[in-house]
């Protein structure tokens, strides 16, 4: 057997077969490039673009350079949003991935009916955001008919009932990457930390979670950037609502996110589409950083099986 | 075997963008992009019609309801696969699609209009946007229900009466079995309602008190207290709570008023053909009033009519598909099929060859022009940044009605008006 298996490997590794692939390798990269090209990068490349037009189609835009920014940056409804964004995530991304972790710890004991329960669990994550919001947004309303309010009527409300909706939806996604993370962990390890009389506390603290610092950098870096990109949700169960009107005319939607914020200044106003361009540069930027930065700081924590 | 994957990848992918060429290709169709979900059926029966009769391609995309702005904003992008025919019914929708409107004036379609009343020209006197039919809106009234609950329509000449008929039906609901309002709902498919029609009645009467003929910078809301007086009426007798209003839809308000469980429903002319269908009720039970808010003089008001129906043909498109499109707008507003449908689907539409109409609203509305009163014009078509003003409408008089102030319907009405002025 011995001498066939050697041979079929020098077969692949020979040069003669090699190398006509190695010159094809453009070949091979170019379904995805194209994909990535025209789903991504042109479209990418074209929005910072057009951010610094004026534009209704995106096929007619006028240069006009940085008056978007300008306008952007002087909306008192995007700073608000920027700053309600900033609380729905850091708030969710705290409930997410400590409930997440809790259920994964449950569901790796030896509980009866575990896997069921993993599935039920992840379930909610399988519905679009927008049937959900419409779903939740009944749920509310019907409860909270019976106190005469809405959940398009009390800013409050609306967070918390924001902050619900997406926990209830990301915990158990979550959940399924901290059970991969847990399971990882070896058994040798654990037995060595018994038998030197660690405590459960002394086990979480100084194997369990060090071990599982890379599921913890994933889960973070999903659950800030999901809640940064939340849209759908935002939109179907607060839409804003309630505005709060200033004095001087202009309207502050204190329930809006930033994606949503950017959506209706594209969309509501026809003729501050370049302004809304404006924000999602901004709000690409933003994101961008706030993931590399959490990201590092996750990292430098992760240890070497 | 790599060569040949190599080729069939090359060939799959040149095939993909042949794909895309050769569906550009081909002459003169026509893409209607309609505006109206409830005609979407006629439309598309006609564009069958049309199609078979002269073998010219007629498509028909309806927007979803309230989506309009945004399916038009995407569609327009698409190059030569844009619509060709559009809808383009406010000043605002000039303001953003006026690079895209063709100057129809002395076409052969033009020229079949009787009159140029509903049109939306350009500042050179260009005819952009050309009125297709026209509407009137106002309190639709089931003449049974109101006749049970021992009252008729002749007592109604102006707001203190109506409130006193509402009022009372209000009272008496429990045992009558039906209320005086349907639900005066604030989700989307309802708002519009409230923040275009009911919001006309300040705006007219004020334009009117002033002279406004042109779009204003700023307003004075001389008459918000009119916009109260009517609002508290709608929601106060209903037998939806104020507080419920913020999701309740317009097809909760529709069936209220269909299964006969309320007397008096908010709408339009459009509504005929669903209440006398879906719902079954019968035209000679049904009325339709002026909207009375407590103006001096309301009694002489008639129906509120205009229009934000007007076509726009796709100044970007190409000189077929621009032919293709006003041969097939020339047949529907000259042969049988077209004017027929109109007439079913829109009532009495401003061209010569106009089918009579069987919607009773429609002879309500020239029956108070006939007897001598005025007009109450679509003056909501000046408005500025039409979507986010009327966005703040709605949300403060969804917080209103739960208990809030109406200082924010006066800020989102007035100085609304003026921001929504300044950023369009």
């Amino acid at each position: 057997m011995k001498p066939i298996k050697r041979r079929s490997n020098a077969a692949v590794n020979s040069t003669l077969i090699r190398r006509p692939i190695q010159r094809c390798f453009a070949l091979f990269l170019l379904p995805t490039m194209a994909a990535f090209c025209i789903g991504f990068l042109y479209p990418f490349i074209k929005g910072m673009y057009l951010s610094f037009c004026k534009f209704t189609t995106t096929s007619n835009a006028k240069w006009i350079g940085f008056a978007n920014y300008q306008k952007a940056l002087a909306d008192p409804g995007f700073v608000h949003s920027f700053v309600y964004t900033a609380l729905v995530a850091l708030v969710s991304l705290v409930i997410i991935n400590v409930l997440a972790f809790a259920v994964a710890y449950a569901l790796t004991r030896k509980i009866r009916g575990a896997n069921l329960f993993r599935g039920v669990f992840f379930l909610p994550n399988l519905i679009g955001g927008i049937v959900l919001g419409y779903i939740w947004s009944m749920l509310f309303d019907g409860f909270l008919a019976n106190y005469g309010t809405s959940i398009v009527l009390n800013t409050n409300l609306g967070y918390w009932g924001l902050i619900i909706v997406i926990c209830w939806q990301q915990i158990g996604y979550m959940m399924i990457i901290y059970i991969a993370g847990l399971q990882s962990i070896s058994e040798d390890m654990i037995e060595a930390a018994k038998i030197d009389g660690a405590n459960g506390w002394h086990m979480l603290k100084d194997i369990t979670l060090p071990t599982i610092m890379p599921s913890i950098t994933i889960c973070t870096f999903l659950t800030l950037t999901n809640s940064f990109k939340l849209f759908d949700q935002n939109m179907v169960l607060n839409g804003g609502q309630p505005f709060v009107f200033q004095s001087n005319g202009t309207v502050i939607r204190s329930t809006e996110m930033m994606a949503l914020n950017i959506y209706n200044t594209f969309y509501l106003n026809a003729n501050s589409r370049g302004v809304g361009q404006a924000k999602a540069v901004l709000f690409f930027l933003l994101v961008a950083a706030i993931a590399l930065v959490q990201l590092s700081a996750t990292r430098s924590k992760e240890v070497q099986q | 075997m790599e060569k040949m994957l190599c080729l069939l990848l090359t060939f799959v992918l040149a095939l993909t963008m042949l794909g895309s060429v050769a569906l550009a290709e081909g002459s003169g169709s026509v893409y209607y992009l309609n505006f109206k979900p409830e005609a979407d059926a006629a439309w598309q029966a006609l564009a069958k019609e049309y199609e078979q009769k002269t073998g010219v391609k007629v498509t028909v995309v309806t927007a979803a309801s309230g989506k309009y702005q945004e399916t038009l904003t995407a569609e327009m992008d698409k190059g030569s696969a844009a619509p060709t025919l559009f809808q383009c019914g406010n000043q605002a929708g000039l303001a953003t699609w006026g690079d895209y409107c063709l100057d129809l004036r002395g076409t052969e379609f033009f020229n079949q209009l009787s009159t140029e009343e509903f049109n939306i020209n350009g500042a050179g006197g260009e005819a952009f946007c050309i009125g297709y039919c026209y509407e009137a809106f106002g309190i639709i009234v089931n003449k049974t229900l109101l006749e049970k609950a021992g009252h008729n329509l002749d007592e109604i000449k102006d707001f203190a009466s109506l409130k006193t008929v509402a009022e009372d039906i209000h009272a008496r609901s429990a045992e009558l079995g039906f209320d005086a309002f349907t639900s005066a709902g604030l989700d989307g498919s309802s708002s519009w309602r409230f923040s275009g029609h009911l919001a006309n009645m300040p705006l007219f009467y004020e334009f009117r008190d002033d002279g406004i003929t042109a779009q204003p910078a700023t307003i004075k809301g001389t008459y918000m207290e009119n916009f109260k007086n009517i609002w508290d009426l709608y929601i106060n007798n209903s037998a939806t709570e104020p507080s419920q209003l913020a999701t309740a839809t317009g097809d909760q308000a529709e069936a209220e008023f269909g299964q006969g469980k309320a007397v008096f429903y908010q709408n339009g002319t459009w509504e005929f053909s669903n209440l006398t269908t879906t719902f079954g009720m019968k035209p000679e039970e049904l009325a339709m009033i002026p909207i009375y808010c407590g103006v001096e003089g309301e009694d002489k008001a008639a129906l509120c009519c205009g229009t934000e129906n007007c076509w726009a043909v796709n100044s970007q498109a190409s000189a077929e598909n621009q032919k293709a499109t006003l041969d097939f707008l020339t047949w529907v507003v000259t042969s049988d099929e077209g004017t027929q449908m109109m007439a079913d689907q829109f009532g009495p539409i401003p061209f010569k060859a106009a089918k009579a109409s069987s919607n009773t609203f429609f002879n309500d509305a020239n029956d108070y022009l006939a007897d001598g009163n005025y007009v109450v014009t679509w003056a909501f078509n000046y408005t500025p940044n039409v979507d986010t003003w009327r966005a703040g409408v709605v949300a403060a008089l969804t917080q209103y009605s739960a208990g809030g102030s109406w200082d924010d319907v006066v800020n989102a009405f007035v100085q609304g008006w003026a921001v929504q002025y300044a950023n369009q």
